[in-house]
């Protein structure tokens, strides 16, 4: 599982970060998603699927490759 | 095609108004007639809703005589000079967003946990040393997210009773216009002179923050009118919503006293189930835009019947039913897009605190009127309570 993020469009409101903590993180001066771990374990897909479809800015992409 | 009258105020205070869920089970792009005359689309799916707000060609801009009004005259929307966030477009909504987000991450939000907490204690402390019955709302639910916000802002508590008298009259629909002109002027004022202040004595806030990051001083006069308007009667409502929520099913308010985990899943279940922020998400189309086989003419005004797509049983099974432990963030009570609410982990942490302080440490509190007896705010913008009365076992 690969994930690829669109900075342009992250509006910071942190939905990532709460569905898959280990996985996205926030940067502290303005909110911008930030990776933690592009390439997260199988046992995380459930979390992250739920990160990518409550992601209002539609930033989030999870690959399977 | 015609139009048929949109049903603007609620019904019932736990479900979407009839006719707005028959609407969302008949296709969910319906064309509506305002109450003051004006034709709209109303949109009640989450899909074409997530859709809409994720689309650029949608605009936020409320000033534009075209956006959606639910009042039944004519008032001019204007907030008195200055663009606020909530009404900015692309390309300028990213940047500005961007420059204020920091001071609202999750763990920026964390962070002010055990303030937040002391604030909840104190409250109730005074609360049980006071008279009773005592209004809820009065006493409490204002006052939290009021303090929370004026203490992130640099604002003086003592200004308080100043600002809670002038956002409820700005956000109830039935202010006559001359009024609501004259509330918005003062708080204006008011927030004008406080970012004054700040430029020349700095103090350890968002606004002294944002003046010493280069924003412009009428952009963070703007930026404090719509943090202190925004966090401020959502949350109170949330608060009174779901205080009353507790105290009607007993079954409710033992689940969650006895697992205070549970309880951010809890706030979820009542942020979606109450949708108080019911037609935030509308817009005004700036081109034609095709959405599910329907035209929408650049120009035409788009209404969000939020509430009736938090309640579609094909998004959330059962979804009349209030279920703590649903598990579900896929709501649009905090909206979607690039407007979603920023303020969203700060409300949540709030409400997270009092729901599992308020009635852990007052365990016998209770409604001191008949529970049909309380009066909601069927007419105002922020769905809510205008008065809950409450009393409680004094100790011996
Ligand atoms: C339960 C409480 C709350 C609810 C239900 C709520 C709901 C919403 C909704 C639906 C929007 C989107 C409006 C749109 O799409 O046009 C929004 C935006 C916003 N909210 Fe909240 N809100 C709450 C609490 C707060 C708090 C505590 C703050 C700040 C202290 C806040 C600040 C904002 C701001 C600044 C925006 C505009 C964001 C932008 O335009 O980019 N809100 N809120
Ligand atoms: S959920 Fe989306 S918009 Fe929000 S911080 Fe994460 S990537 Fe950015």
């Amino acid at each position: 599982m690969r994930i690829l993020l669109d900075e342009d469009k992250c509006v910071g409101a942190g939905q990532c970060v709460l569905a898959a903590g280990e996985v996205f993180d926030q940067r502290d001066e303005d909110g911008i998603v930030v990776l933690l771990d592009g390439h997260p374990d199988e046992a995380r897909r459930g979390e992250v699927e739920t990160a990518a479809q409550l992601c209002p800015g539609q930033a989030i992409e999870v690959r399977t490759d | 095609m015609t139009s048929q009258p949109l049903q603007v105020a609620r019904t019932c205070p736990y479900a979407p108004p009839a006719q707005h869920v028959e609407m969302r089970d008949n296709g969910g792009i319906t064309r509506v007639r305002l109450p003051n005359g004006r034709e709209a689309w109303a949109l009640s799916r989450m899909d074409h809703l997530r859709a809409m707000l994720s689309d650029p060609r949608f605009s936020s801009d409320r000033d534009n005589p075209h956006y959606p009004s639910f009042r039944a005259d004519e008032v001019p929307p204007s907030g008195g000079g200055g663009r606020m966030l909530i009404n900015m477009d692309p390309p300028e909504h990213g940047p500005a967003r961007r420059a204020i987000t920091g001071e609202f991450t999750l763990r920026r939000v964390a962070e002010l946990r055990p303030r937040i907490q002391e604030i909840v204690d104190e409250l109730i402390d005074a609360m049980l040393a006071g008279p009773q019955p005592v209004d809820l709302v009065r006493a409490f639910s204002l006052p939290v997210p009021s303090l929370v916000i004026c203490e992130m802002l640099g604002v003086p508590y003592t200004d308080h009773d100043f600002f809670q008298a002038h956002t409820a009259t700005m956000v109830n629909r039935d202010t006559p216009p001359d009024e609501m002109q004259k509330t918005m002027q003062a708080l204006w004022l008011y927030m004008a002179e406080l970012v004054q202040g700040k430029s020349r004595e700095p103090g350890d806030d968002v606004l002294s923050r944002q003046l010493a990051d280069g924003a412009a001083p009428e952009d963070v006069i703007a930026l404090a009118f719509l943090l202190l308007v925004a966090g401020h009667e959502t949350t109170a409502n949330m608060i009174s919503l779901g205080v009353l929520t507790l105290l009607e099913r007993p079954e409710h308010l033992a689940a969650l006293l006895a697992d205070p985990s549970g309880t951010p899943m809890a706030v979820e279940e009542l942020l979606r189930y109450f949708t108080i922020v019911e037609f935030g998400n509308s817009r005004v189309a700036t081109d034609d835009v095709e959405l599910a086989g329907t035209t929408i003419r650049a120009g035409e005004a788009v209404v969000s019947l939020t509430n009736a797509a938090n309640h579609d049983p094909e998004v959330f099974p059962e979804a009349d039913q209030l279920k703590l432990d649903r598990g579900a963030r896929n709501h649009l009570a905090f909206g979607y897009g690039r407007h979603q609410c920023l303020g969203q982990n700060l409300a949540r942490l709030e409400l997270e605190i009092v729901f599992n302080t308020l009635l852990r440490r007052v365990p016998s509190l209770r409604l001191a009127v008949p529970a049909e007896e309380v009066p909601f705010k069927d007419d105002a913008e922020i769905y809510g309570i205008h008065r809950l009365p409450v009393a409680w076992d004094a100790r011996p």
